[in-house]
């Protein structure tokens, strides 16, 4: 049995990770960690002595309302850090892709290489927030088990966009701007760090369709065991509606990119 | 001018060490304002060395350097604002415009911008760039590259241009346009400092050079002077096939003045190139191929080093 | 630049060879004009963090104590924002940016082959970074006089702070960048700046960190952000003068190593 193409794009991209492993693991375990005790528990010693506020979270306390939530931002955050410069890099400067294309890889499973190798990526910072969860006492659950591949599923979405974004620019100019208009709000307003229903009525919508909002209430409802299956399976189809076309893009401008 | 004038560079038992290594071992240089002088040899000789301490980006290790009568090592901005620089290795600023690389850069000298907008202009038209001036330097090719380069240099009005293997890596059209500009400067009375491993261009520019290898100084004069000392007028030029060429090397002893057995070739130094190829057909010899040229520098160096240049 | 300020003799010898930084800034400015994008957007990410904090946090957690009075917490927030997004942008701005032009795009050879010098790279590239920190700050103080969250003209006090805050984290980045050998060292920027924008009392009064204080005390960013927001909520002390203190004198650190670090590598 051979190798499948796309595991082949992910071996290339793996050797790299070989490098800069020991930075990457503790970056992935140091950032959700810092954000879990920074907000959630000292924002929450804050917010848990008062009483309206904790019938705004649903008589929970602030660090359980909002550990869940980091599996998805940190997928995101993941995402949208390893998909701008390192895809448009990849095209422009290092020519990695040109250099697979070279090979008899197509364009699908250039692709599907790279989003595997982004999983990779996601996994190891979202597996770092998974076990601050599993190791806090209010947030210990198996539901921590399915709620990695959805903050993972949620990942990839923005990884197909962002990439998307990416393959099909000449220059970098946008990208802070993707960062700073794009994902600092989505992380901001998407639900993880308060209920979406302190927004304003007319924002609230705008949440509800987001990709991050459905990753965070899978996640969140995942952990807390709050979640019924219809509404699992409407959270994940959304995200699957969000992934699919991004996909599809995706194969049309590398296909685009590296065979003119 | 007066006829007694400060040496722009003078160099005295100049060395420079990187650590163990001896990039420049005592070298003694001087070079006369409005003289164009240049360094031959090929890498590695301590050409780029030498030229960055007389820039003064590079501290010397030992012995002694002034330019235009200064130290480097306590006046280093005095003096390199009055030169001009083109490095070996391009350092345009790629986030510029053309236009824009050529005035900041002359902002870098406190010229005033309205005299910086005039200038870089002129210098733009002056190496052939005007059309482009909007540009991103991205989008030029080499040789432009290093003609905005030699604009660059030249926006300070500098007493001094020193260019590092001006035309390395150009094509035969590009370096001619090149050369064509550094004469225009030389007329123009600009002491032109420069290294290049092509004897062509030491030829074409200098008007004094000196032939370095491993660090040392191993002749020095102006080319002609060179030629006549260390080669023949002409020389002849035989091929006698892949790896046949050593064994023809005893039957053409006492051909010409010297003979110079080479991978490819076999170099017959001779004043008169032609008679001396009679005397090889009438030893009975048939070489693949001959030609007679003029010796060149490349000659000098082989004399002197027992090596090509540029290998 | 004058030679005769007590300023100028008390600054270490590297940076007194300075002649004119200020030709870096012009270059540095002449490359943005070219891309206000980059600016504009620097108005909006603020703006999405005030906007967060009172809609969300301040909801949530209502009022602190803070100086013997209760606050409305958007309010005590805000100050720490501004000081954290000064330092944000007075790292971002010193490190990524200044370790291309030093190794890869060799602005700085060409810059060094002029009368300039390694000090002259340093300062201006540090005042860049403050002019543009600055530019920031002050959207910054927009966007909360449009959210009705300015409070008095006290908070205009908070523009110099912010200033010292951008120096500080200017020069401690530059002169850490210096001696970065890769992209991948900058992963470790992160692993500083995220610690010290949650830990710096920014979030909560320092009185909430209990025994551990000292250590929160420890963080530049700290001074910085008790800085602004003394200065915002018009709280003037004695310990004011400390928290300037220990910012002019990383300052003055970063400042002196960045110039010397240029001056080994590219003057060799």
């Amino acid at each position: 049995m051979t190798t499948p193409a796309s595991v082949r794009v992910l071996e290339m991209q793996m050797l790299l990770l070989k490098r800069i492993w020991k930075t990457n693991l503790t970056l992935s375990f140091l950032q959700p960690l810092l954000f879990f005790l920074g907000m959630g528990l000292g924002v929450g010693s804050l917010v848990d002595d008062r009483a309206s506020s904790s019938e705004a979270l649903g008589d929970i306390s602030y660090a359980t309302f909002l550990g869940p939530g980091l599996l998805a931002t940190t997928a995101m955050l993941t995402a949208a850090g390893e998909s701008l410069w390192p895809v448009l890099g990849g095209f422009k400067w290092d020519g990695s892709y040109e250099a697979m294309a070279a090979t008899r890889l197509t364009a699908p499973q250039v692709v599907r290489g790279q989003f595997l190798w982004l999983a990779v990526r996601m996994g190891i910072a979202v597996g770092g927030v998974a076990v601050v969860l599993a190791v806090h006492p209010d947030t210990r659950s198996w539901g921590i088990l399915p709620a990695v591949p959805a903050a993972l599923l949620c990942g990839l979405v923005f990884t197909a966009w962002i990439t998307a974004w990416a393959a099909s620019r000449e220059y970098d100019t946008s990208f802070s701007n993707v960062q700073r208009l794009v994902i600092t709000p989505l992380f901001l307003f998407g639900g993880a760090f308060y209920p979406v229903d302190s927004l304003p009525d007319a924002l609230r919508p705008v949440a509800w369709v987001t990709p991050l909002w459905h990753g965070v209430e899978l996640c969140r409802g995942f952990v807390l065991h709050t979640l019924g299956m219809t509404e699992a399976l409407g959270h994940v189809a959304v995200l699957a509606i969000w992934l699919i076309p991004g996909w599809i893009v995706c194969d049309r401008l590398f296909a685009k990119r590296l065979y003119r | 001018m007066t006829v007694n004038e400060q040496p722009a560079i003078r160099a005295k038992s100049l060395t420079k060490k990187f650590g163990d290594f001896e990039a420049v071992r005592g070298i003694d240089v001087e070079v006369r304002p409005g003289e164009s002088f240049g360094f031959l040899g090929p890498n590695g000789a301590g050409k780029s060395s030498t030229m960055r301490m007389i820039a003064g980006v590079s501290p010397v290790t030992s012995g002694t350097l002034e330019i235009f009568g200064l130290n480097p090592a306590t006046h280093g901005s005095e003096i390199r604002n009055r030169l001009g620089v083109v490095p070996q290795a391009d350092n345009l600023d790629g986030e510029l415009t053309l236009l824009d690389n050529l005035i900041v850069y002359g902002r870098y000298f406190d010229i005033p911008r309205a005299e910086c907008v005039a200038r870089a202009k002129e210098l733009l038209d002056f190496v052939q760039l005007s059309e482009r001036s909007s540009g991103r330097v991205e989008s030029l090719s080499g040789g432009m590259k290093r003609r905005l380069t030699i604009a660059r240099g030249l926006m300070n009005r500098p007493e001094m241009f020193l260019l590092d293997e001006p035309t390395t890596g150009l094509d035969p059209q590009a370096r001619h346009i090149l050369w064509d500009r550094l004469y225009r400067l030389k007329q123009q009375g600009v002491t032109l400092v420069l290294t290049t491993h092509y004897m062509d261009e030491a030829e074409q520019l200098c008007d004094r050079l000196v032939v370095m290898d491993a660090g040392r100084i191993v002749a020095e004069g102006s080319p002609r002077e060179l030629i006549t000392r260390y080669s023949t007028r002409e020389v002849l030029e035989l091929r006698f096939g892949a790896g046949s060429n050593a064994e023809h090397e005893g039957r053409l002893l006492g051909v010409g003045d010297r003979l110079e057995v080479l991978a490819d070739r076999v170099l017959v130094y001779a004043d008169d190139g032609e008679s001396a190829l009679h005397e090889v057909h009438t030893r009975g010899l048939q070489p693949e191929s001959s030609l007679v040229r003029r010796s060149s520098l490349e000659d000098v160096f082989l004399r002197l080093t027992g090596r090509s240049l540029e290998e | 630049m004058s030679h005769d300020t007590l300023l100028w003799r008390v600054a270490p010898p590297i940076l007194r060879s300075a002649r004119r930084p200020q030709r870096v800034v012009e270059r540095n400015a002449i490359v943005y004009r070219r891309t206000p994008m980059v600016l504009i957007s620097g108005f909006f990410e603020p703006l999405f963090y005030l906007l967060s904090i009172r809609i969300g946090f301040g909801a949530l957690v209502g009022d602190v104590d803070f100086a013997g009075r209760s606050i409305d917490y958007a309010e005590f927030v805000a100050p720490a924002l501004m000081a954290s997004s000064a330092m944000n942008g007075a790292v971002y701005d010193s490190t990524m940016n200044i370790f291309f032009k030093l190794r890869y795009s060799k602005t700085y050879d060409a810059m060094l082959a002029s009368p300039l010098g390694a000090a002259d790279v340093a300062l201006g590239e540090i005042a860049w970074a403050m002019l543009r920190g600055f530019v920031y700050s002050i959207s910054f103080l927009v966007c909360l006089a449009a959210l009705g969250m300015a409070g008095s003209w006290w908070i205009l006090a908070s523009l110099p702070a912010c200033l010292l805050i951008g120096l500080a984290f200017a020069s401690v980045g530059m002169a850490l960048t210096t001696y970065m050998r890769s992209w991948a060292d900058f992963d470790w920027v992160p692993a500083i700046t995220l610690p010290l924008f949650l830990f710096s009392a920014t979030f909560y009064p320092l009185s909430s960190y209990g025994g551990l204080a000292w250590i929160v005390q420890l963080s530049p960013l700290y001074h910085g952000v008790a800085l602004v927001r003394g200065a915002s909520l018009g709280v003037a002390s004695w310990g004011m003068f400390v928290h300037v203190g220990v910012l002019l004198a990383l300052a003055t650190v970063g400042l002196s190593v960045a110039a010397r670090r240029v001056e080994t590598l590219l003057l060799k």
